[in-house]
């Protein structure tokens, strides 16, 4: 959860992605934030994220996230 | 034909029934179109006409809307990103005179922050006023087809946004060129990727209007999340897209293909920067065989498009497309430094002379003089013509080359980027002494380079995010001790483009 919380400060510092349950769906990280988001998630976490992965519902919040992470964790 | 609403009205004769306009809250005929904006026109006309009216309208219906309701009342219209900051929003009103604004109720409150005397007419309000039919036939009576339709904003070197005039002329001879060359008709439905502010939209949204065709403005949101956007095309059943490479470059990252495919698509068009043909293959070799694909090539000052190249031939992934020949009614020159007309395959200035050029650029000669000059190969009469600042060639086919821009001034994404221009923002932060901004071109990032007691970068950052749009945010932002200068005491922006990351990067 840090790793991934620091990343996020990375792509887009000041804002706290824990309140959010709608990340994507207000806009808050842009589709050039979304693509390093990303490729930092697969290099950091060492996942494959396959493009069926790239849905809104896995971005749109911190846990989310982390749950998709932890999905691709197990499938290695 | 004098006004570019006459192509308007004659599409909207013969299909006034037929979905015109889509967003993903509303879908518009040309009839309720033609209503809606008639009725702003209306309110509009009070203020006079000629003028100015800035749209703050995010990009849906309704802006469309807004800005035919511009054009109805003899005025010229200047679509604005909502989205960008507000100083940047200032600058352009500041750079306009008496000028109207329009809005809706979800931009209302923007609108007043950033207008100083400028009356705002409310979209929502303005569709339910009575159409005054007779002060609209009498404003087009005394209307000639060198009438400003808009004007486009783009940055300008010394921070302050450009913003180029185009005339119903220059409108409606580039229409004709891009309708007949790629045979566009009621058939034809866009999904628009590029923002209504972009030249890049003049192209698939004046056809729909000349042609009859659907104009779908795709969610923002599915060019991050690939599998929905070929959904989308789907659902929308669309057959010809005109967007910047880096959007058809997603798909091919993605390998999306792979998953789902497009099934109606027949035309696919890109412009605005270099198409990465590794890219363009996996399109190629992914879709139906069918599928046109071309290059377009121009800047905002040729109304979109100067010359264009239709693949007609395979490319290696390491190959580049050509930027092809000259539309119809478009010529084009290539002009060496001294001054003569480059020859066999020489590089140079690409020129242009055509009724696609602007009028200049709105309040600001010094950089009309610069950029639109007399034709250096006729010293027979006044002859106006167009300096792209591109430099090309031919090849040995006879295509039209792209080598590079002339100065720093670069493009990414589609959009201009004068690196001036985030120079300005950061120059604006309190404890800045010096800065440049440079483009790593090799790993694709713009890094901003600051000499200053400012400790922490990103108050740096923030400074700069004032000032300028999303699209031309720093990737690094580094603090060093020193800038580096050059013989004539000038920042070496040289030597920072190659040493950046020695010096803390």
């Amino acid at each position: 959860m840090e790793k991934l919380l620091e990343i996020l400060a990375l792509i887009k510092p000041g804002v706290d992605f824990t309140k959010s349950d709608s990340i994507v769906d207000d806009g808050i990280l842009s589709s050039m934030d979304i693509a390093r988001l990303v490729g930092e998630i697969s290099d950091e976490f060492d996942v494959d994220i396959e493009v069926t992965d790239l849905v809104p519902e896995n971005f749109n919040s911190v846990d989310s996230m982390m749950k998709m992470i932890e999905r691709l964790e197990d499938e290695d | 034909m004098k006004n570019i609403l006459e192509f308007f009205e004659t599409t909207t004769v013969k299909f006034p029934y037929k979905i015109g306009f889509t967003d993903i809250n509303r879908k518009s005929t040309f009839s309720e179109t033609m209503d809606k904006s008639k009725r702003i026109a209306s309110v509009l006309s009070l203020y006079g006409t000629g003028k100015p009216v800035a749209v703050l309208i995010d990009k849906n219906c309704n802006c469309i809307d807004a800005m035919l309701g511009a054009l109805y009342a003899g005025d010229f219209y200047i679509v604005v990103d909502v989205h960008s900051p507000q100083d940047r929003i200032k600058n352009i009103l500041s750079t306009l005179e008496d000028t109207i604004i329009i809005t809706d109720s979800n931009s209302i409150e923007l609108a007043n922050t950033v207008r100083s005397s400028e009356p705002i007419a409310l979209y929502e309000d303005a569709i339910r006023y009575d159409i005054n039919e007779n002060a609209l036939i009498n404003i087009r009576k005394n209307m000639i087809d060198m009438d400003t339709a808009y004007i486009l904003f783009t940055s300008g070197s010394t921070g302050k946004p450009k913003g180029t005039v185009i005339s119903h002329r220059s409108l409606i001879s580039y229409v004709n060129w891009i309708t007949e060359e790629f045979k566009f008709d009621e058939t034809t439905s866009f999904g628009s990727q590029t923002p209504l502010y972009f030249s890049m939209s003049v192209t698939d949204f004046y056809s729909t209007v000349k042609c009859g065709c659907c104009y779908n403005i795709i969610p923002k949101q599915h060019f991050s999340f690939p599998i929905n956007l070929v959904k989308y095309l789907n659902e929308y059943q669309i057959n010809t897209i005109y967007w910047v490479p880096t959007a058809i470059s997603i798909l091919s990252n993605w390998k999306v293909f792979d998953v789902i495919k497009p099934e109606y698509l027949k035309t696919v068009l890109f412009a605005g920067e270099v198409m990465p043909t590794k890219q363009l293959n996996y399109w190629i070799n992914s879709l139906d065989e069918n599928i046109t694909y071309a290059n377009l090539f121009g800047p905002t000052e040729t109304t979109d498009i100067c010359t264009f190249y239709v693949v007609n031939r395979e490319f290696a992934d390491d190959d580049s497309l050509p930027i092809g020949k000259h539309c119809d009614n478009c010529n084009v020159f290539i002009v060496k430094e001294d001054g003569t007309e480059a020859k066999d395959g020489e590089e140079g200035e690409l020129f242009v002379r055509s009724t696609f050029m602007a009028d200049g650029y709105y309040n600001n000669s010094e950089k009309t003089k610069e950029a639109f000059v007399q034709n250096p190969l006729n010293k027979a009469y006044p002859e106006r013509v167009y300096k792209t600042g591109d430099i090309v060639k031919y090849n040995d086919k006879g295509e039209l080359i792209y080598i590079s821009r002339k100065d720093f001034q670069i493009k990414r994404s589609g959009y201009r980027i004068e690196l001036g221009e985030i120079e300005a923002g950061a120059n604006s932060v309190e404890g800045v002494k010096n800065c440049a901004c440079i483009y790593d071109k090799e790993e694709d990032l713009l890094v901003l380079i600051y000499e200053g007691r400012v400790k922490k970068t990103e108050t740096v950052l923030a400074g700069v995010m004032k000032k300028v749009p999303s699209y031309m945010y720093p990737d690094k932002v580094l603090r060093i001790k020193e800038m580096p200068q050059n013989a004539n005491g000038k920042i070496d922006r040289k030597y920072l483009s190659t040493n950046y990351k020695k010096l803390g990067g």
